[in-house]
Order: structure tokens, then sequence, then C-alpha cells
């Protein structure tokens, strides 16, 4: 199963680790190119075309000149704050990148608690949003910190209580074991409703369209990142394209079944390579296809859908999974629950969305601000 | 000097390192910020003492999230550098809690039988934590749940201020 890339573990650890980190801004650049490209066709544009064939070497392009740009810092920036704020928002997205298995034997590391530990390190990054908003002395980076601390911090519990829903159901929290657990059924046909939920969180997470308050330009011009450029700038941007990945890939372990699911646990490796590549791909796909075409959220609309909608479904998620594994009511009991619950998620979702240009002129005297009820 | 005790001891540096910024700082954000470096290296020791479970929770609750909402509120109000010193008539009182604490941690651990060196790491895995959690200290874990929603009701409260406004 595992296999040593050297026979030294010192130098194996390294070996894997300089791998993740060659790999990951290689996948950066092209996936700007992706991005780019498929906003592009979305919106009717061919999006960029100059350079190389169909602008295949844009991504290549942009990363020579983010290189070669002056590195700007304000003066009166606070300068180890802001200089740090970087690297605390790349280096736990990297460490992310250790946990996650992509076949059964490419892994870095396979954690007997790889599960919680990616969400746990995800999480630090957020302290870098905070820095960058603080250290840059500059109003509407502090704004988009103070928006991206509440942001992040208010998803990453529907995040992760979803994922916890998942661990209940596979008594295990390795990433690994999870997937060879649905070697029969994906786990998204027994919790659509966590499935549903850690979306939405995830795409909260990664600061898209239409969560991407805290770097709104028509907003806060970039947020954090407004006064960073060049190389530093780039960081935030490779942050960004790599979790990406990383949830949908995670998001494909977890719920679709990662490298197994439709075929047998003893996948031929290439096999195993392309179902992720397909899963993995179609995640990312659907948050590009979110970012063209979903209109942004309001602050107190985003609060209001997490705390308001998110949590308490994901505490019901939770619930039923409880009952379930308890009294040991057949599998089927679980999909029939938890899609029920996911249905009745998006009918309050579609009923608040649809009163939400009329949120203030309360229809009853009951009806508080703010409120989604 | 083994290896695994040079780790230690680079950690255990990052951790005071971290503990003197705290009160060293000049800035208050700057504080937090080394709270935030001395709390990780609190979880690296945890990880060398195999206890990988409580460093993720460690990185998670103090990491992730309770140092962020103290520099949230450090952020939202206009921070000055502190120019001296801050000093006031309690500084006898103050000096004196922090020694009575000093000799207290001393004499704890001087009079602490510790075990001795083992051999190898005792590894608790994560079920059975969630067992004992669950069961032997089921009334502790609940009561600190409590603690937690009497704060959580409490805040609510207060932020929600009077009625019908």
């Amino acid at each position: 199963m595992t296999f040593l890339l050297a026979d030294n573990v010192w130098l194996d650890a390294l070996l894997r680790m300089a791998i993740v980190g060659m790999l990951v801004p290689v996948g950066v650049i092209l996936l700007t190119w992706v991005e780019r490209k498929v906003i592009g066709r979305l919106q009717q544009r061919l999006g960029p075309m100059r350079v190389g064939p169909y602008g295949l070497l844009q991504g290549v392009a942009d990363t020579i000149k983010l290189l070669t740009k002056e590195d700007v810092r304000p003066d009166s920036a606070d300068r180890p704050t802001f200089e740090l704020a970087v690297f605390v928002i790349v280096v736990p997205v990297f460490m992310a990148a250790v946990a996650v298995p992509f076949t059964s034997d490419i892994f870095v590391r396979n954690m007997a608690l790889g599960l919680f530990y990616f969400l746990a390190v995800s999480s630090l990054g957020i302290v870098g949003f905070v820095m960058a908003g603080w250290g840059s002395d500059n109003k509407y980076a502090l704004l988009g910190g103070v928006r991206a601390g509440a942001q992040l911090i208010s998803y990453e519990i529907p995040l992760i209580l979803s994922a916890v829903a998942i661990a209940m159901l596979g008594q295990s929290l390795s990433l690994y074991t999870l997937v060879e657990l649905q070697d029969d059924t994906p786990f998204i046909a027994y919790q659509p409703l966590a499935f549903v939920i850690f979306v939405i969180a995830g795409l909260a997470e990664l600061y898209r369209q239409p969560f991407d308050i805290p770097v709104a330009e028509s907003e806060v011009v970039g947020g954090p990142a407004v006064e960073y450029s060049g190389i530093r700038w780039s960081m935030f941007q490779m942050g960004e394209f790599v979790s990406l990945v990383l949830i949908s890939a995670l998001a494909s372990l977890i719920f679709l079944g990662g490298w197994i699911w439709p075929f047998s646990a003893d996948n031929a490796t290439w096999l195993q390579v392309v179902l992720m590549a397909v899963k993995t791909s179609a995640f990312i796909l659907f948050f590009m296809w979110m970012r063209a075409t979903v209109p942004r959220l309001r602050i107190d609309q985003l609060m209001a859908l997490c705390w308001q909608i998110l949590l308490p479904f994901t505490f019901l998620q939770i619930i039923i999974n409880g009952l379930v594994l308890v009294y040991e009511w057949p599998d089927w009991t679980l999909t029939i629950l938890s899609g029920a619950a996911a249905i009745a998620m998006g009918t309050l979702i579609y009923r608040v969305a649809r009163r939400s240009g009329v949120l203030y002129q309360t229809s009853g005297a009951t009806q508080r601000v703010g409120s989604v009820l | 000097m083994t290896y695994e005790e040079a780790i230690f001891y680079v950690i255990a540096a990052v951790t005071v390192a971290g503990g003197l910024g705290v009160v060293t700082a000049r800035n208050v954000v700057h504080s937090a910020l080394f709270l935030i470096l001395s709390l990780i290296g609190v979880a690296a020791v945890f990880v060398l003492l195999a206890s990988e479970f409580l460093a993720i929770v460690q990185v998670l609750v103090y990491g992730g999230a309770v140092t962020i909402l103290i520099l949230f509120a450090m952020m939202l109000t206009r921070v000055r550098d502190i120019a001296g010193p801050m000093d006031g008539p309690q500084r006898p009182i103050a000096a004196l809690a922090a020694a009575v604490f000093l000799g207290t941690t001393v004499l704890a651990v001087k009079e602490t039988e510790w075990r001795g060196n083992t051999e190898e790491a005792t590894v608790v895995s994560i079920d059975q934590i969630g067992d004992v959690l669950f069961t032997t200290w089921a009334m502790p874990f609940e009561i600190a749940s409590l603690v937690l929603m009497v704060a959580l009701i409490g805040s609510i409260v207060l932020a929600r201020g009077e009625e019908g406004e």
C-alpha cells in the first residue's frame, strides 16, 4: 500500500514534500488559464487567446510578469505583519495538501486523523487574512480582513460538522478508510444533506463568488490583498487556487467515493487517477460555473445563510445519523431522512432568496429584521 | 542528544519566545499574533507526545478560532503602540500574584512523582478518547457544554438589546 520513494524515511518525506511543492504551482498556473477560459465561455467571450495556442501559455506569461514586478509596500504598513501575512495564508494550504490522498498509492502521508487534520490546518489561513487586512494600514484592507475573519470562521462550522456527519457514518477520520468504505455506494447517497452543506460551506471557505464578500472589487477593492503586488499578490492567488483543488478533492473523496466508486477497490492506478481527476474537475468546474452565474450575497444575507439555515440543518443531519446508527435502522432510512431534510433546506433557501428583495418591509408583525423565518 | 530531543528544544524555544513576545510586544496586535505562535508551539509539543488528536484540536480551536476573535476585537479599535511599560499602583500586588503562581508551579513540579523515562510513547487512539470522554468523563463534558451554553445565551441577550428597537 505504502511505498517509499527513497530508503531513508527522512529523505522519503523530503522527496514527497518536494513533489507537492513543485506540482502545486504548475497546477495553479494551469488552473488560472482554465478559470479564465471557462468564465470567458460562460460570458460569451473567448477568454485569453493571444499567448500560445488557445492562450494556453497565458498563465506562464502572467507568472513571469508577477515575478518580475516591483514588490510595493506602503510606507505606513506594519512591516512584519504585512510581509508575513502571505506566508500564513499559503503555508497552511500546502500543509493541508499533505493529508489528501489522490489515489490508493499516490499520497504524501496517510494519517489516521487525515480529515480532521485537513480541516484544522486549513482554518489557520484565516489568521493570514486578518494579518494582511490589519498590516496594510488601509481602510479597505481592514474591512476586507474583518469580513474574511467573520465569513471564514462562520462557515468553518457547517463545513466541519458536515464532515463530522461523514465521519460518523464511516466510523473513521482517515480519508483512506473513508474512501475504502465507499466501494458499493458513495456516501452522497446516504448523506445528500451533508453533501449540499459541504459544497455551500466549501464555496464560502474559498471566498469565491457568490461568497467573495471579503475580496469584492466593487465594495472593498480586493480586500486584504489591496496593497499587495507582484509575487506577494500571486501568493494570495496561489492559496486560493490550491484550496479550490483541495476542497474539490476532499469533496470527491468523502462524498463521491474517491478513486473507488463506481468500480472496484483494486482498480488499476491509471483508472484511479482518471476517476479522481474527473470527480475533482467536476467540482472545480462547478465552482467556476457558480462564480460566473450567481450574484454576490450581501454580508447580512451571508451570515443569515450560515447561522440560521446551514448550521441548524447540519445539526439535523448529525441527529439523523445518530438515530440511525444507534437504533440500527436500515441504510435506506438515512437516504430518505437526509434527502427530505435537504429538500426542506432547499425550499427554505429558495423562499428566503425570493423574499430577500423585500427583506426590510416586514410582512407580518412577528418577522424580525435579519431573520430567515 | 537524540533528534527527538533536538526537535523538542526547538519547539519549546519557539513556544517560549512566543509567550515572551505576548508580554513584551509594544503593539497589542503583535501580542495576539505572538499568542498564536505560542499556542501552535504547544500543539507541536502535543504531536511529539504522540497525542495528535489533542494537537489538531489545539490548532483548530486556538490557532484558527479563539485568537481570531481576539484579533477581531483589537482590529476594530484604534490600536496605538505603547510607549513605555504600563504601570500603576497595583504593581506590588501583581508582583505578589506572579510570585505566588511561580512558587505553586515550581512546588507542583517538584512534588510530583514523575514516572521516569519510558521506552515508547503511549499512543491513545481517538476511539479511546471518545469512549472515555462520553462514559467516564461524561459529567465534566456536559458541565463544560452547559457553561458554554450559558455564555452563548448571555451574549445573545446582551447583543440583542432592548425589545422593540
